[in-house]
This record gives C-alpha cells, structure tokens and sequence, in this order.
C-alpha cells in the first residue's frame, strides 16, 4: 500500500514546476480501452439474491450428497460415519423423547446463570476500573497477569477447589464471560470522544455530569460488544465444561455418544450446540446494530 | 508529557500494581503457614516452589513443554497456512465467497471444542488428532481476517492502482496485499493464541503422551495443588511469551513494508 503510494507520488509533478508546452507531449498511442466487463444483463434484485442463496446451498448439498454416497456405498463403516438419515432419525428422537429439552435446557441455564454473575462482576469492575485512575492502577497489572491463564488453565484448579457439581460450571463460565466484557467496558471509558469531554468541560458540566450525560451513553455500544464477545466465550467454555465433567447438558450429550461410540448421537448434538449458538449471536448482532445506528448520528461524527 | 502521563501510570504509582498481587501471596502464605484450613488443597508457595524445582530439575517439565509448544506450533504452522489460502480465495473471488462463505460462516459458529469428539473418532487420541483440532483452531481466525483485510482494501488505492494501468496481478501483489496486510496479522496473532489455548483443551480431552495439560490433568487427579498450581502459572508464562513474540513479529514485519503500526 505505502510502496504504492510512494511511487504515485514520486510521479505526480510538483506544483513549482513548470510544465511542459502541451505540443511536446509524446504521442503515445492511446491505449485500448480496457474491456470493463459490465454485467452481461442486468439482473434485478431478486433474481440476484436467489442466484446467492442457490450458491451457498450448494457445497453443504454436494457434502451432504458425498456423505450419503459414501456410507451408502460403504466407503466408511458405521461406526466412523453413521449414515445422515440415521444422525437426522437421532436428532428427531431426541426431540420427541423429551431428552434434547432436557439437556438444552440444563446448558441454557448454566450459560445463562454464568453469563450473568460474570458479565455483571465484569461490567462493575471495568466501571470502576474506568472512572477511577487510581482503581485501575492498583486492579489493572493483576488482572492482565490474570487473564493470561485461559479459562481452561483455570479449570483442573477449580475442579479441587470446587469439585465437579454445579457451582464448578457456574464460575468457569463467568470467568470465561467476565474477561471480554470488564476489558471491553474499560475501553469503552478510555474512548469516550475527547471533543464530547471538552464541550462538556466547556459547558460547566459537573465530573458527574460529565460521567452520566457524557461518558455512559458513549459507552453503551462498545460494553454491548463485550457483552456479546463475552457470550461467545461463555458458550465456548460451556461445552468444554460439560464435556468434561458433567451428568447432563449438550456438551454431556456429546462426551456420552462418544463414550458409546454412537456417532449419531454426538453429531445430532453438536448441530444442536451449532444453531442454539448461532442463533444467540445472530440475535446479539442484531441488537448490537440497533445501538450503533443510534450512534452513528450523534457521537459517531464527532468522534 | 501531558498524553504520556495520560496513558501510563506516573512513575510514583507504579507500585500499585504490585500492591494486590504482593498482599495476595502474603495472605496466601500466612493462610498456609498458620494452618487455617485442614484441607490439603491449602499448599504452602514453598511447597509449589520445590515441586517446580522438582519438575524442573527431573526433566519431566521439560518433557512435557516441549511435547506441549511442538504440537501447539505444528498445528498453528498447518491452520495459518491453510487459512491464508482459504482466505485469499475468499476474499479475491466473488464467486467462490458466494459458495463457501456461507457454509464457512455457520461451520465457525459450532463451538471449537464439540469437534473433539468427532475428531477422537476418525483420528485417535495421539498427536494426529491433536494437530488437525489445532489447525482448525489456528485455520478459523486466519481465514475471517484475510478475508476482511482483502474485501477492505480502500476503493481509492485500487482506482489508483487502475489508473496506473496495473493488471490484475500487480494490483494483487502491489496494492492488495499491502493494504490487507495488518488485518491478515490479526488474524495471523489471534490463530496463535488461539492455539496455545487449544492445546490445552486438546490435551484435556485427548488424554494421551505428554503435555503441559496432562501435568495439570494429573495434579488434579493426585490431589496434587502445588502440582495444578505450577502447571497454570507455566500456561500463563507461555501464552503471555507467544503473545510478545507474536507483537513483536507483527511490528518488524509492519516496518518491513512500511506500514505504520495501528
């Protein structure tokens, strides 16, 4: 990018110096237009927007189709990959037997308990930590010494201290979701727009002024981003804490069908731990892009 | 001096980030050598300190991290490259976006670690299925970024780069890339922590040879808090070193093509 610059500018004549008469130009011979390759027809939105969707179904189609082709013609036994009309014959037995809102719902609460306590502690600290010089200087080193022991360092050391029952998922999960959001809540105060400060400062605002009209508001997006990062990682460790001590959940689901061997079981669950996931984010996202659109009209332009 | 004094701690406070840890291990210490708790969870920081000395001295840690940091790189090596083909792919053809993005897209949402049991299945539980589960873990991040930097390259400097005359291939190699560059070393950093902590997961979950996890899978087994208790602060240690090394590489490379660092 900067060596491409660097030689436009190298070519750009200098504003002092003199062009040359206009009859001494070389006469090159004007290029050939270049063919811009214009869209064959155009085609209307609709048409295009279905020729995307047409696409996108076509690599799970065609695994889909190699999946089935595979265990049909008995490139694969069973046990390695279970034909997909078994894994989809699995998932609806899970569902009519009850079982999957059963586990679904056990790891819902989980995420959803641990998610609380960890973004709620994490949305505290990264406030305080943000509105007071002195807070972070003493919390900020131990808690970046802190944070770099993945959730997973942490684990064996709660599993002594916690054993393996309930309050063990709760507190990795909140730490997994704590980190993102008290980091991000911190930034959030540390980029609050200096020219919003000044014109407050300019206006006589009181320091809590300045802090509930001026600081919070700017915040609200970036501590939204946190929160949502922060429940990623909150269902990322959720899976991996009940993969590997649990009696019942989705992680359980799949560590159990594995233990069996019913492959079936383990990939109808983890389809299920996929969309209950995507879904969450999807609906973060779309939260996240109602904030922002509110922030683009006031804060976003100063800034 | 003003900024400066804005963005660090003046000198007369920097003991303050010390304050927390120090009262920490003090309390720590004193909890331990008053016998507050009969529980044996409760260790001394003498005794973790002789049982790393131990681990050290016996060549077991050794072992152990360098089984860990060879697979965590080996699978790191595998994803980046991956990913950077993947991504390139991504980000220069539309119409391979329109195929795979998608499904790419959904695929990243599943939680890494639900993979591990399919992986255990098709690969075993030996270095095999490690590698290829932290590829996928290192490949995810590589791909997401080189595709960004590359759909993000400024219209200004392609226009550019179309006045001049380049063909399709110097926009590529001189304009493109460049451009994207900071991004695909984002993405290249994330892959890298993102290794190290699949590692960890990998080593939990496929229980099998040596590793810095199965250190801290036996501690917690055995009972052994002085054992866990070493065991995190060398995962800590050595996240934190592949983190300044990453940082590091990222600014001499940024420099190497000019790029100011964000």
């Amino acid at each position: 990018m900067a060596r491409a610059t660097a030689t436009a500018l190298d070519q750009q004549p200098s504003p002092a110096k003199k062009l040359a008469p206009v009859e001494r130009l070389p006469n090159f011979p004007a290029r050939a237009p270049r063919q811009v390759a214009a869209a064959t027809r155009p085609r209307s939105g609709w048409q295009s927007r279905a020729l995307n969707i047409a696409l996108s179904w076509l690599l799970p189609i065609a695994l889909l189709g190699l999946w089935y082709l595979g265990t049909e013609r008995g490139w694969l036994s069973e046990q390695v990959l279970p034909p997909p009309a078994y894994v989809y014959q699995t998932l609806t037995d899970l569902i009519t037997t009850g079982d999957l809102w059963l586990n679904a719902s056990a790891s819902l609460q989980r995420v959803l308990v641990g998610f609380l306590i960890g973004s709620g502690l994490g949305v505290t600290l990264g406030l305080f930590m943000g509105l007071s010089k002195t807070v972070e200087d003493y919390l900020l080193p131990t808690f970046n010494a802190l944070v770099q022991i993945p959730v997973l360092g942490w684990m064996p050391f709660a599993l002594l201290l916690f054993g393996i029952g309930e309050p063990l998922k709760y507190v990795l999960i909140a730490h997994a979701a704590l980190v993102p959001v008290t980091l991000c809540t911190l930034q959030a105060f540390h980029q609050v727009p200096k020219r919003l400060l000044e014109v407050g400062q300019a206006y006589g605002f009181s320091q809590r002024q300045i802090v509930t009209d001026i600081v919070l508001p700017s915040a609200v997006a970036p501590i939204f981003t946190g929160l949502r990062l922060g429940f990623t990682k909150a269902w990322l460790s959720l899976v991996v804490v009940e993969l590997l001590a649990s009696s019942e959940g989705l992680g359980y689901l799949i560590a159990y069908g594995r233990q069996l061997f019913q492959l079936d079981l383990v990939m109808a669950a983890v389809v299920v731990v996929g969309t209950v996931g995507l879904l969450i984010d999807r609906g973060f996202e779309v939260i996240e892009r109602r904030l922002n659109k509110g922030r683009a009209i006031t804060p976003g332009r100063l800034a | 001096m003003s900024s400066l004094a804005a963005t660090h701690a003046p000198r007369q406070h920097r003991y303050r980030g010390w304050v927390v840890p120090v009262v920490g291990v003090a309390i720590w210490w004193l909890a331990a050598s008053q016998g507050w708790s009969d529980s044996g969870l409760l260790v001394s920081p003498q005794k973790v300190a002789v049982t790393a000395w131990e681990q050290v001295t016996s060549g077991q840690f050794w072992r152990a991290i360098s089984s860990s940091l060879a697979r965590n790189l080996s699978g790191f090596f595998i994803g980046t490259v991956l990913g950077l083909i993947l991504g390139c792919l991504l980000g220069f053809s539309r119409l391979f976006e329109r195929l795979v993005g998608p499904s790419f897209n959904t695929f990243k949402q599943i939680s890494l670690f639900a993979w591990i049991p399919l992986i255990s299945v098709w690969f075993g539980l030996g270095d095999v299925a490690k590698v290829v589960f932290l590829s996928l873990a290192a490949l995810v991040p590589v791909v997401v970024n080189t595709c960004d930097g590359l759909r993000n390259v400024p219209n200004a400097f392609l226009e550019v780069a179309k006045v001049y005359g380049f063909s399709r291939w110097q926009t590529i190699i001189g304009v493109m890339l460049p451009a994207a560059l900071p991004s695909i070393f984002t993405g290249i950093y994330l892959a890298l922590v993102y290794s190290w902590l699949a590692t960890i997961g990998a080593e939990y979950l496929l229980v099998s040879g040596d590793g810095i996890g199965n250190t801290l899978i036996d501690g917690s087994e055995h009972f052994m808090m002085d054992l866990v208790l070493f065991g995190m602060v060398i995962i800590g240690l050595v996240g934190w070193g592949l983190n300044v090394l990453a940082r590091r590489l990222e600014r001499r490379m940024q420099r190497l093509y000019g790029i100011t660092p964000r």
